[in-house]
């Protein structure tokens, strides 16, 4: 049986297989993920952000326990970040849903941030693609919690979960310095503490500086991660949120950016192959080479090696 | 000092190092560039009264008995009585722990410490899933008050001080110690010893935890409240570096993260609304004694002063029994080599020392197979004349405090005092220690300095005999100890026979009074007595707090 | 193809809580340019292969204190032959004594790292295994 035969089956040992190569060589995952497109976007994706120490996998953990309970099926991407040194990584948040691990109808999946060309975004919206594919209902990207990659993960989830919680002093700051906006539902988790109503009201103060989204009014939510409280109502929010951007042409909006997106990652990553296949190694080392001994600046060099791609192409073409 | 004998000392000094010491090295340079502790501070070449100039002998050092206690809890020391020698024993069921201890006390141990297999430790009766190949294997299995009754048969308890390393359900343990002692005709009140009842280090290191944080700290303060007018000779709590520095702490860590944690002890339990001088007596600690024997020793005595201090000033405690750091101390498991066991019994003498000079109550000494698996009864019986030939031949218990007053050891004691100083700083900032857990910066602390550790010998920047340097072929070593393969289906077996034989509804009854108990806030001490009492399981009585309190899970702190 | 990364699952059956030793392996593969994937404690053989599975890694390390290994590690081993996986490395560290080695080796285990081993050698010894 092909790997995509068996993905369609739920198989998780194919959909792992898969998962790997596309991490690993895209290229050659590709027509795989050609064949088990026509069969994506049934399922709905919720990226959950929010800075470190929120409580995203407690959250995760929690809401698929709830989708699981309704038999729902759930696929998780949980994201951690790649040592830029080495590359190495130590993927560390299933150790909150270990619970999962053994249930059929609930796919984990680990990934490390690794330096993608291409962006992260890319090799996740694959990932989603074989879940998808592989039959989950609801899918959740558990973001790293820091940096570009949160930006990233924005652009492939349906709906964006906020997680935050009180006491976090400075880190709040962090929140307003970026990624406010691409929640649709924020989450204060670790409700039971000092500081949660001052917490919301903060929220609620820079949301009213923010202009909504097609009239959704963002709700602001409170769970307890480890004691499972809050989460019935959260996924009411959830769905009606989901309902909400769907009937007011959002949804639509969101996924054509999305694939707006897919195809200009696509198309960046070709276009940077073809482009170096075609100048080739040497002319790059050679400009490099000249610029660092100041005998030239980078802008003539681009100019150059567009030139000479623009020759090679032609050459090609004859 | 005068300050006359300084400036003359001081320039003698130079006048040393510019023409001795540096003809010296320039003709034979030293081993190595920079020389460290076995936590790898720095230490200098030679130290001398300048570099403890500052020291103030009353107020820093003190007599022995009075506050700061740097030099000792009793003012005679060892001259009064020998520290308590307790080796950590338990495996099997409870016919073949009570058959050790009664070995161990017949060669003359003063104190049993009880060891309990890992689902014990966790609340999970023995015919759990979760029990499978674990029941017996690192301490003895307890499933009911039954096992109880047979661990300590033929023992009496108002003889022996008891040690218990139970956290998590450690007031199911005590209780069921008590009923056992009510059979035996013995009131509560006499009853001596210790349950470990730490359960911050369990997050921390040892992980044999079983409810979140929160209401894992009333569990512990209900002890402390209870104990306090039951069971005024019983140490509430053994508040544990052994385990952090396990973990890969250094000895600095080691200290700080155990005051952290104590402090946090004492604050939930005077929040409580206990009174301080009250429970406070009853607190007592647990060390770990690695191989650096100087240091260690300094640690030691840092962390009494530490601790006195705190007790003092922060708390305001105003007897001095609040004041004392009394400690247990066990050598350190992790030095222990697979490699040329036999060398391990050395490593174990040094620890020894520095725990006995460090004025350590009671001891531990590991045996010298335990890197391969439980200890033999031979290999145990080594290790208990190691500590007995210290106590009676090496002569270090004639005096108080013997290695007071070196500039060596008084320099570290205030270098290893002032970097735990401020680490407590840190974690006071940080909202305390259950916040510095939960944020993992404790964690991460430790990890860091074990993965140092490892790299340190993995590149030979630290030596270990036997490991990475002066390897030899060598015979395995015989006769390791087996847990009887059996224990896990004659334990079941045991355990099936006690709920035919116990009173269903009675059991019922108390289990859902414990339940509400556990709902309401209410000291959960004498709920949990009745269930005992009524042969109520291990593992029956923890989930009725876990369907109150719910379970900790951990989260990757690196 | 190109060169794929390593990809290792670091877990702890049994109910011990020591994991310096886990969590030092960790870090080393980690900075040997490996994907560790950490389950953390008490982690049942079910749970373990079905992690190993939906993880698609190379080399599952096990480590384990608690003197349960005779009874935790042939259950693993089964249940991954269950599913019919071959191609995944299996070591193991701890505290396991010589004769138990002998036969877990034999069951499938293929090397076992007991206290006092370099960890490049755990990682060279990957690296070698893993094709």
């Amino acid at each position: 049986m092909s790997l995509s035969k068996q993905i369609l089956q739920g198989d998780s040992r194919a959909v792992a297989k898969l998962i790997t190569m596309v991490e690993d060589d895209f290229q050659s995952a590709q027509r795989f993920l050609e064949e088990l497109h026509p069969y994506c976007g049934k399922a709905i994706v919720v990226g959950i952000t929010g800075p470190p120490g929120s409580g995203k996998s407690t959250v995760t953990d929690q809401l698929a326990k709830y989708l699981r309970r309704k038999e729902k099926k759930v696929g998780i991407i949980a994201i951690d970040p790649s040592s830029p040194f080495t590359g190495g990584a130590i993927l560390g948040d299933r150790i909150r849903m270990q619970d999962l691990a053994t249930d059929k109808d609930v796919f984990i999946r680990s990934v490390g941030s690794r330096g993608h060309l291409g962006g992260l975004s890319r090799s996740t919206q694959a990932v989603v693609k074989i879940m998808d594919a592989m039959g989950k209902d609801f899918i959740f990207i558990e973001t790293v919690g820091v940096g570009q990659s949160e930006i990233d993960i924005i652009k492939v989830s349906d709906i964006v979960l906020l997680i935050v919680m009180p006491g976090m002093g400075d880190d709040i700051q962090v929140i307003k310095a970026g990624i406010m906006e691409i929640g649709d539902i924020f989450v204060v988790n670790k409700a039971d503490r000092d500081g949660t109503d001052r917490l919301i009201a903060e929220i609620e103060m820079m949301l009213h500086l923010e202009k909504k989204v097609k009239s959704w009014e963002k709700p602001i939510l409170k769970t307890i991660g480890t004691q499972n409280i809050g989460f019935d109502s959260l996924w009411m929010e959830i769905e009606k949120c989901f309902h909400h951007l769907e009937a007011s042409g959002e949804m639509i909006q969101r996924r054509k950016n999305r694939t707006r997106k897919e195809i200009y990652d696509l198309l960046q990553e070709s276009w940077r192959e073809m482009f170096f296949d075609l100048i080739g190694e040497d002319h790059l080392e050679k400009e490099v080479e000249k610029v660092s001994r100041q005998d030239d600046d980078p802008y003539h060099a681009t100019e150059r090696l567009i030139s000479i791609f623009k020759e090679n192409l032609f050459k090609r073409g004859e | 000092m005068f300050f006359e004998e300084q400036e003359r000392l001081e320039k003698e000094k130079k006048s040393w190092e510019n023409k001795l010491l540096e003809k010296t090295l320039s003709k034979y340079p030293e081993r190595k560039d920079k020389f460290v502790t076995g936590s790898n501070r720095e230490v200098k070449g030679l130290y001398d009264p300048t570099d403890i100039k500052e020291l103030d002998y009353l107020e820093d050092l003190g007599f022995p008995g009075a506050y700061p206690f740097t030099r000792g809890v009793q003012p005679t020391m060892y001259r009064g009585r020998l520290w308590t020698m307790r080796q950590y024993a338990g495996f099997g069921d409870a016919e073949e722990s009570n058959k050790r201890y009664k070995y161990l006390l017949k060669n003359g141990q003063t104190g049993l410490s009880i060891a309990f297999d890992l689902p014990t430790q966790i609340g999970y009766d023995s015919d759990h899933p979760m029990s499978h190949g674990e029941v017996g294997k690192v301490g003895v299995a307890i499933d009911s008050l039954r096992d109880m009754e047979i661990l300590f048969d033929g023992i009496p308890l108002d003889k022996v001080s008891t040690s218990m390393t139970i956290n998590a359900p450690a007031a199911i343990l005590l209780a069921m110690y008590i009923v056992v002692a009510e059979k035996q005709g013995i009131p509560e009140e006499k009853l001596e010893g210790t349950i470990q009842n730490d359960i911050l280090k369990e997050y921390i290191a040892r992980g044999t935890y079983i409810y979140p944080p929160l209401p894992s700290m009333r569990l512990i303060t209900d002890i402390f409240e209870y104990c306090s007018e039951k069971l005024p000779r019983w140490n509430t709590i053994s508040i544990s570096g052994y385990h952090i520095r396990e973990a890969g702490s250094t000895a600095v860590q080691e200290i700080a993260f155990t005051l952290a944690n104590g402090i946090a002890y004492v604050d939930a339990a005077v929040k409580k609304g206990l009174d301080i001088d009250q429970f406070a007596p009853r607190l007592s600690f647990f060390f770990n004694a690695h191989n650096d024997l100087f240091e260690e020793v300094a640690k030691f005595r840092a962390a009494r002063k530490l601790w006195a201090d705190i007790m003092k000033n922060r708390f305001g405690a105003k007897d001095p029994k609040s004041m004392m750091l009394r400690f247990h101390t066990q050598t350190a498991g992790c030095t222990l080599t697979a490699q040329q066991p036999d060398n391990n019994i050395v490593r174990v003498t040094l620890q020894a020392l520095a725990a006995a000079l460090g004025g350590t109550q009671s001891l531990h000494t590991n045996s010298r197979d335990e890197a391969l698996s439980l200890p033999s009864q031979k290999s145990v019986r080594i290790a208990l004349r190691t500590q007995q030939i210290i106590a009676y031949e090496s002569g270090i218990t004639e005096t108080v405090d013997p290695i007071a007053g070196s500039y060596y050891v008084e320099k570290m004691t205030k270098e290893i005092e002032d970097a735990a100083m401020d680490y407590i700083d840190k974690i006071d900032q940080l909202g305390g220690a259950p916040k510095a857990i939960e944020k993992g910066f404790t964690q991460r602390e430790i990890q860091n300095s074990a993965y140092e550790y490892q790299k340190d010998i993995e590149s030979k920047k630290r030596v270990i005999v036997g490991v990475n340097q002066f390897q030899s072929e060598e015979e395995p070593i015989k006769d390791l100890l087996k847990v009887n393969p059996e224990i896990e289906k004659k334990q079941i077996k045991k355990l099936q026979e006690v709920r035919q034989n116990r009173n269903e509804t009675e059991v019922k009854e108390k289990l859902s009074l414990l339940k509400d108990a556990a709902e309401s806030g209410k000291n959960i001490m004498p709920f949990i007595l009745d269930c005992v009492r009524n042969y109520a399981l291990l593992g029956e009585i923890c989930n009725q707090m876990r369907e109150v309190f719910g379970e900790y899970k951990e989260s990757l702190k690196i | 193809m190109k060169k794929s990364r390593i990809r290792v699952l670091v877990a702890k059956p049994g109910l011990d809580g020591h994991d310096r030793g886990a969590k030092v392996i960790a870090r080393a593969l980690r900075d040997a340019g490996m994907e560790v994937i950490y389950t953390g404690l008490r982690q049942t053989p079910e749970q373990i292969v079905e992690t190993a599975i939906q993880e698609d890694v190379n080399v599952i390390g096990l480590s384990i204190l608690s003197g349960a290994h005779m009874y935790l590690f042939p259950r693993i081993i089964d249940l991954l032959n269950e599913r019919g996986i071959n191609d995944i490395l299996i070591i193991a560290g701890g505290i396991i004594p010589v004769e138990d080695i002998a036969e877990l080796k034999k069951m499938g285990v293929r090397e076992i790292f007991t206290p006092g081993t370099d960890t490049k050698r755990i990682v060279e010894f990957i690296e070698k295994n893993v094709s």
